[in-house]
C-alpha cells in the first residue's frame, strides 16, 4: 500500500516515530483470483466496496452490523462478515466471494450444486452468504453431522427458515467433495 | 459513520503513541469498533490499525503459564489443542462466542473491551432515551424501564449494564492476568479486577456509568497469562435464548481441581450478571475439602447468590445463575 492525498500531522509522545495519518488509502488484493487495486476513504466497508465500486452484487447488506451473515466472504480462506470488515483491512489479503466460487467455465461448486438439489432456497437473498459460509464450513472440517453443521452454520440467517434443506445441502456437499484433510 | 484518518502502526509503541491526545481509537478485527462508529458510540478522528503488528497473535505453552497474544482470534483460541486441554473454559467461551464469521475477525484483545448489548445503550443517534453512559447525567432508562437483560450484582441507579464477554468469564475464573503496554511502559492487571462493577467505579470516584475498566485510555492489551495447573480442568456454561450465536442470559465459567471426589481448590465466575465477571470468593473456600456432589454445590452457590439485587424482570437470573455456576463445576469436575 501506499499513503495518497491528504495527510494529517498529529501529536505523538515520547520518541515512537510518528505514524502516517491518512484520508485515502490505496490499497491492492487479489479478488477473485485477480489482482485489484482500489483508492477509498478509510471508512469503506469491504461489503460496500465489493457492491458499489466492484459491480459484485452477490455480497448483501442485510444488518450492516454482523448478525445476520449475508455479506460473508472468505479473507485469505477464512469466512468473515464484509461489513466488519475495512477494505484498508484487506491489503495484500486473497478475497473471496461467492462470484469466485464457481469454476472459471461456470461449473457449479459442489456447495452450489448441492443446494440446487435440496431446494435450500425460497427467496435466495440469503443465499450466496450461505453458500460462501457453507464453502468455509467444509474446509474447515465442521461440516461432520447436522449438529455440527447446524452450530457452524448458525451466523447465517434464513428468513425464510430453509435450515433443514440448508444443512442437508451442507452435509451432502461434504461427502461429495469427500474427506476433507 | 463518520470519516476518520487511518494509519498502520509498525509496532506497540507506535500503536501507543498515536493514542496520546484525546479522539483516537485502536481497530484490531473491528467487530466492535465499527458497530460503535454507526451508531455514535464512538467517533474517533483518527484509527490505528494493529491488526498487522508481528508476534501478538500468537498462543505459547511454557513452564507454568499459557500466553495467548490479543490479536488471536476467537476461533484460533478455541481450537487451539493447548487452550482446549490446559484452559478449556476459555476454548469453550470463545466457540460459543458470536458467529464462526465473527469469531475469525474477532480478537481476545478487543473482545473483552466490548460494550453492554443494553438496548437503550445501543441506539443510533440521536438517543431516544435517556443512558448515562451515552449521554452523562441523562439517567438509566433501564434502571425502571425493560432491564431482564441487565445487571444482579455491582449496578448503581446509574447505570445497571452487564459486561457481555464470554471469554472474560473464562479469563477471570482462571486467574488470568493481562498485559498491557501504554505511555509508561508495561504493566499487569489482573482479569478479576480488569474490569469494574458501577459500584466500584464510584467508590474510586469515578462515573459509575463510564468508567469501565482499568485499562487507561492511552494504554492496549498485548496478551493474557494464564497460569496452568496440571491437575485443574475447567468448564464453561452459557444458558442463552436459542441454542446458538446469541449473548448469555447467564453463563458460568468453573475450575476444579479434584482428590478422587474431593475437591481440593474450586474457582467459578459467573457471566451477565455484574459489570464484570463476578468471581464466587466465598463459595469458591467453602468448596475446598467436600465431596464433589450437586447438593453440595447447589447450597454452597444459593448462599454465595444472597447478595443479589435483581432489577424489576432479571429475578430470574438468581436461580439461573447459580444452576449454571453448578453445572459448570461438575461438568469441570468431569461429572455431567
Amino acid at each position: 500500500m501506499s499513503d495518497s492525498a491528504s495527510t494529517d500531522a498529529t501529536p505523538t509522545g515520547g520518541g515512537a516515530p510518528a505514524p502516517s495519518w491518512s484520508r485515502t488509502m490505496s490499497v491492492s488484493f487479489r479478488l477473485n483470483g485477480k489482482e485489484r487495486a482500489a483508492t477509498v476513504a478509510p471508512r469503506v466497508t469491504l461489503l460496500d466496496w465489493l457492491r458499489e465500486e466492484a459491480g459484485l452484487t452477490g455480497i448483501k447488506k442485510g444488518c450492516n452490523e454482523g448478525a445476520c451473515g449475508t455479506c460473508t466472504v472468505l479473507v485469505d480462506g477464512k469466512r468473515m462478515n464484509g461489513c466488519l470488515t475495512l477494505v484498508v483491512q484487506c491489503d495484500g489479503r486473497d478475497v473471496t466471494t461467492v462470484e469466485g466460487i464457481a469454476g472459471e467455465d461456470g461449473t457449479l461448486h459442489p456447495v452450489q450444486r448441492a443446494f440446487i438439489d435440496h431446494d435450500a432456497f425460497q427467496c435466495g437473498y440469503c443465499t450466496p452468504g450461505q453458500i460462501v459460509s457453507a464453502v468455509a464450513c467444509i474446509a474447515e472440517g465442521h461440516a461432520t453431522d447436522e449438529a455440527t453443521v447446524r452450530e457452524w452454520m448458525s451466523g447465517n440467517l434464513c428468513r425464510c427458515s430453509c435450515y433443514p434443506q440448508i444443512t442437508e445441502a451442507v452435509l451432502d456437499a461434504a461427502a461429495r467433495m469427500g474427506p476433507h484433510t | 459513520m463518520r470519516d476518520f484518518s487511518y494509519a498502520r502502526a509498525s509496532d506497540v509503541h507506535q500503536a501507543v503513541s498515536a493514542l496520546s491526545g484525546s479522539g483516537a481509537a485502536i481497530i484490531a478485527g473491528g467487530t466492535e469498533l465499527l458497530n460503535w462508529m454507526r451508531l455514535g458510540i464512538a467517533a474517533p478522528d483518527r484509527v490505528v490499525d494493529i491488526g498487522g503488528l508481528d508476534g501478538l497473535d500468537g498462543i505459547a505453552l511454557d513452564t507454568g503459564h499459557l500466553t495467548i497474544g490479543a490479536l488471536a482470534s476467537l476461533n484460533t483460541i478455541g481450537e487451539d489443542p493447548r487452550v482446549v486441554e490446559h484452559a478449556g473454559a476459555l476454548a469453550q467461551a470463545c466457540l460459543l462466542a458470536a458467529s464462526a464469521q465473527v469469531r475469525n475477525r474477532a480478537t481476545i484483545g478487543g473482545n473483552v473491551l466490548q460494550k453492554t448489548r443494553c438496548a437503550y445503550f445501543r441506539a443510533e443517534e440521536p438517543l431516544p432515551w435517556a443512558c448515562n453512559k451515552r449521554a452523562p447525567g441523562s439517567g438509566c432508562a433501564a434502571r425502571d424501564g425493560i432491564n431482564e437483560r441487565h445487571a444482579i450484582f455491582g449496578w448503581t441507579d446509574a447505570c445497571v449494564a452487564v459486561q457481555p464477554s464470554d471469554p472474560a468469564v473464562a479469563l477471570a475464573c482462571l486467574d488470568a492476568e493481562v498485559d498491557v503496554a501504554g505511555p509508561q511502559g508495561r504493566r499487569t492487571i489482573p482479569m478479576t479486577s480488569f474490569h469494574l462493577t458501577q459500584e466500584e467505579a464510584a467508590a474510586a470516584g469515578e462515573d459509575p456509568a463510564r468508567y469501565e475498566t482499568r485499562l487507561g485510555p492511552e494504554e492496549m492489551i498485548l496478551s493474557y497469562r494464564i497460569p496452568v495447573r496440571p491437575g485443574r480442568r475447567s468448564a464453561y456454561v452459557k444458558v442463552r435464548e436459542r441454542a446458538s450465536y446469541e449473548y448469555a442470559l447467564v453463563s458460568a465459567a468453573a475450575g476444579v481441581e479434584l482428590d478422587e471426589d474431593t475437591i481440593v481448590s474450586a474457582r467459578i465466575a459467573l457471566g451477565a450478571v455484574a459489570q464484570r465477571p463476578w468471581r464466587l470468593p466465598g463459595a469458591e473456600a467453602e468448596l475446598a475439602g467436600k465431596t464433589l456432589s450437586k447438593d453440595t454445590l447447589l447450597a454452597i452457590v444459593e448462599a454465595a447468590m444472597r447478595d443479589a439485587r435483581p432489577l424489576a424482570h432479571n429475578g430470574y437470573k438468581v436461580p439461573m445463575a447459580r444452576n449454571a455456576a453448578v453445572r459448570a463445576v461438575l461438568l469441570a469436575g468431569g461429572r455431567s
